[in-house]
């Protein structure tokens, strides 16, 4: 697979869509820490922006959202009145009561071609998830076009064969125009460490409208500054 | 046209049903008006013909009192009684130590309900020979649906005949009737003259004609429970004709809270005229998709095992594809030699009639069958199947080009990981946060429901449970400062709130205390939903708890 080279430096980072830069990525994976909702969140920001920048079909296609135990246990089961509205009538979830269910459910998920795109969250590092299985899901996933966005939750940063990988956290929201003391759009920090076709860099995400968008990082915008 | 129906009421089902199991032979016990009995049987010979079996024993005749008697919390009771045992003096629902103190000699057997029940789907079935249609009246009775069919049996009148030689035949004690609704059957055949018919009238009237053969009927005719029959025969309505004589208005004043048909005089009335429609459920027989092999040489490999459901799987596939149904649920029996039957159900999330898909789907539940010493017998059936007019040809092959279908995927994830773990989240009309969703099967149709009012912001994700937190907070009514969670201290940098939700108060105790929620972001800017308990000095517990139940993207 060929990807466009969009290579920009992080200081031109304004410019720059994450959503759409994750075009033809098919496998994605996302640390952040069990106690927030971060990673999920910006899985779902992301594959959102990737359906819109795809076919409009997959656009009305159920998407499926499996999680492991430990990760039910970590961060709790998706809302649906918190679901972003146009995902929210159409998502099957799949509870495994360990990682290697997991990765057997995401594995068939994405040879199914109904299915608009596959969340998956496993907290830790279990033994499952090798650099065989992570390879595994990959191949499945670019064969089949299924994208997958796997949210690692408290795990550390092991091998694995996904094209994109983030570490994400939560970052301060900006200030909502009409109440300035209430918490604001969700924003993520989040720093791109692995993937093919684009330097590593460090953005705030946050969706700006409806598209997710990325601004620098203030360690980035005072580096510009003194530049 | 007018609605013909008949009814059909088996007055003796439990006493003849336990005769005829107990191979007694003897006339059939006759009601009080003479149902079945001798002079039948002098009537239509022919149908004496058959071959009967000799007399084994004479015990539960009409010469001994026998009852039937069902085990209670309070000792056994009298389920049914013989003709002998009425004229002894035992009733249905008495106990049966008081009937042993009238009558000394009561004989006994268990009752049977079930079984009755059982018995009854099947005279349904048969009695359709009648009509088109027919459905169960419980306990006891069976009503068909004859419109337009007695001119088959040469009139109303022949076809009732024809009905009592048919059930006399069976040795079942029946009194039928024929009238244009359910409910004037139903109080002909249970309180009318023998082999009523109600002629059918132009329109129904307040006081219904028909020779007064509706009039004179007890008020038990209407089909009312006991409570309301005792009230209408305290006012002194002890007759149908005397509630079509009294104003309708004051009855209606009186039963005006009262919905349920059984408790509503008027509402019976009015079925019973067919003023009101009463739907009727039919008994349809329906034929279950059934293929097996009786095999050769007892089997103990599991590669033999395959080949034979492989081989079951294609024949039933063939079998659903001449009905024009796919399967929805599947159940393989494996007989044993030791004399064991080993049962495995799938369902699908889905009809299907895909061999490959059967199979692939009971591999994963074969693999902890043990053989012993060997299976003989194998069964593939498809006991709920819902109508699949289109096949798609070669499954598997196609998975591998063009990927499997939805349901074929929830299928293999339900069946590896188990029926409730694949799920789909659904609104529900309640507007406590944890309650404003529910959780159903992925392909199951959503229930139509209310749009939720998006007033607040929800959070992405629930803890399955809230969890505690310990807060600091400026004032006890105010907003939190600072908490602990999961060991971790959180500075609440940003707030929102507070979002009041109360109890439920129909659903919950009294002493549920209300929730204040907080949306909230600490210092790192992480976001959460939080809840206090309370307040201070509402008098339901100490001091407010917090807890955190949400968080926000």
């Amino acid at each position: 697979m060929i990807l466009p080279p969009p290579l920009l430096a992080p200081e031109r980072a304004a410019e720059w869509l994450p959503g759409r830069a994750a075009g033809q990525v098919r496998h994605a994976e996302i640390f952040a820490a069990g106690g927030e909702a971060t990673g999920a969140a910006m899985a779902l920001a992301m594959a959102q922006d990737q359906m819109r920048e795809g076919d409009a079909e997959a656009d009305r296609h159920p998407w499926l959202w499996v999680q492991d135990k430990a990760a039910v246990r970590l961060s709790g089961r998706p809302y649906l009145p918190g679901l972003p509205l146009s995902l929210r009538h159409r998502m099957i979830h799949v509870a495994t009561s360990n990682a290697q269910d997991a990765l057997f459910a995401l594995e068939e998920a994405l040879r199914c071609r109904d299915l608009a795109f596959v969340l998956g969250e496993i907290a830790g590092n279990p033994k499952a998830l090798s650099l065989t299985a992570s390879r595994r899901l990959s191949l499945v996933a670019e064969k089949h076009g299924v994208p997958l966005w796997l949210v690692r939750l408290d795990a550390q940063r092991d091998l694995s064969s996904a094209r994109m990988r983030w570490q994400a956290r939560a970052a301060p929201s900006p200030a909502p125009r009409l109440n300035p003391r209430a918490p604001g759009a969700p924003t993520w920090h989040a720093e791109l460490f692995r993937a093919r076709g684009h330097p590593a860099g460090e953005w705030l995400l946050g969706e700006g409208g409806s598209v997710l968008s990325a601004s620098p990082t203030s360690h980035q915008a005072s580096l510009a500054v003194t530049a | 046209m007018a609605r013909r129906i008949l009814s059909i009421w088996l007055a003796r089902l439990a006493i003849d049903r336990w005769r005829l199991a107990e191979d007694v032979s003897i006339s059939p016990s006759s009601s009080e008006e003479g149902a079945g009995g001798g002079a039948d049987r002098a009537q239509f010979p022919r149908r004496l013909t058959t071959p009967q079996p000799p007399p084994l024993k004479r015990r539960g005749g009409n010469d001994v009192p026998l009852v039937l008697i069902a085990e209670t919390a309070h000792g056994p009771r009298i389920a049914a009684v013989n003709d002998a045992g009425l004229a002894a003096g035992a009733r249905a629902g008495m106990m049966l130590a008081d009937a042993r103190a009238l009558c000394p000699g009561l004989a006994t057997a268990p009752s049977d309900p079930a079984g009755d029940l059982a018995f009854l789907e099947r005279l349904a079935l048969w009695a359709q020979r009648w009509g088109p249609w027919s459905a169960l009246d419980p306990p006891d009775g069976v009503i068909v649906e004859v419109t337009g069919a007695a001119h088959l049996f040469g009139g109303e009148a022949a076809l009732l005949a024809d009905a009592r030689a048919c059930l006399a035949a069976r040795r079942l004690a029946a009194r039928l009737a024929i009238a244009p609704t359910a409910g004037a059957a139903w109080a002909l055949a249970h309180y009318g003259p023998d082999q009523a018919i109600l002629p059918a009238t132009a329109e129904p009237k307040a006081c219904p004609d028909g020779g007064g053969l509706l009039d004179d009927l007890p008020i038990a005719a209407l089909r009312l429970d006991g409570d309301t029959a005792l009230l209408l025969r305290r006012l002194g309505l002890k007759r149908v004709g005397d509630i079509a004589g009294i104003g309708r208005d004051a009855l209606a004043r009186r039963f005006r809270t009262v919905r349920a048909p059984a408790a509503n005089p008027l509402v019976r009335l009015d079925q019973l005229l067919g003023r009101l429609p009463e739907p009727l459920l039919p008994v349809v027989a329906q034929a279950i998709p059934l293929v097996q092999r009786r095999l050769v040489e007892p089997i103990r490999h599991r590669a033999l095992l395959d080949q034979v459901v492989a081989d079951l799987a294609a024949a039933l596939v063939r079998e659903l594809e001449g009905l024009a149904v796919g399967a929805r649920r599947l159940e393989l029996g494996l007989w044993k030699v030791d004399g064991e039957v080993l049962v495995r159900r799938l369902e699908m999330a889905a009809a299907s009639r895909d061999a490959g898909h059967i199979l692939r789907l009971f591999g994963a539940k074969l693999d902890d069958i043990d053989a012993g010493f060997g299976i003989e017998f194998a069964r593939l059936s498809a006991p709920w199947c819902e109508p699949l007019v289109l096949a798609q040809a070669d499954f598997e092959a196609n998975a591998e080009v063009h990927g499997i279908s939805l349901a074929a995927c929830i299928d293999r994830l339900s069946v590896r990981l188990g029926e409730g773990a694949v799920r789909r989240p659904i609104p529900h009309a309640s507007h406590m946060p944890e309650r404003a969703q529910r959780w159903q099967a992925p392909l199951a149709p959503e229930a139509a429901s209310q749009g939720e009012l998006a007033f607040h912001p929800r959070p992405l994700k629930l803890l399955d449970r809230a969890e505690p937190i310990a807060v600091l907070y400026a004032s006890p009514d105010g907003q939190p400062r600072r908490f602990r969670w999961r060991g971790n201290v959180h500075e609440v940098a940003r707030a929102e709130g507070p979002e009041r939700i109360a109890p439920e108060w129909w659903r919950e105790r009294s002493g549920v205390r209300l929730r204040d929620y907080y949306r909230i972001e600490d210092e790192q800017g992480r976001r959460y939903w939080i809840y206090r308990a309370g307040l201070s000095g509402d008098g339901r517990g100490g001091a407010p708890e917090w807890f955190l139940q949400g968080l926000s993207a």
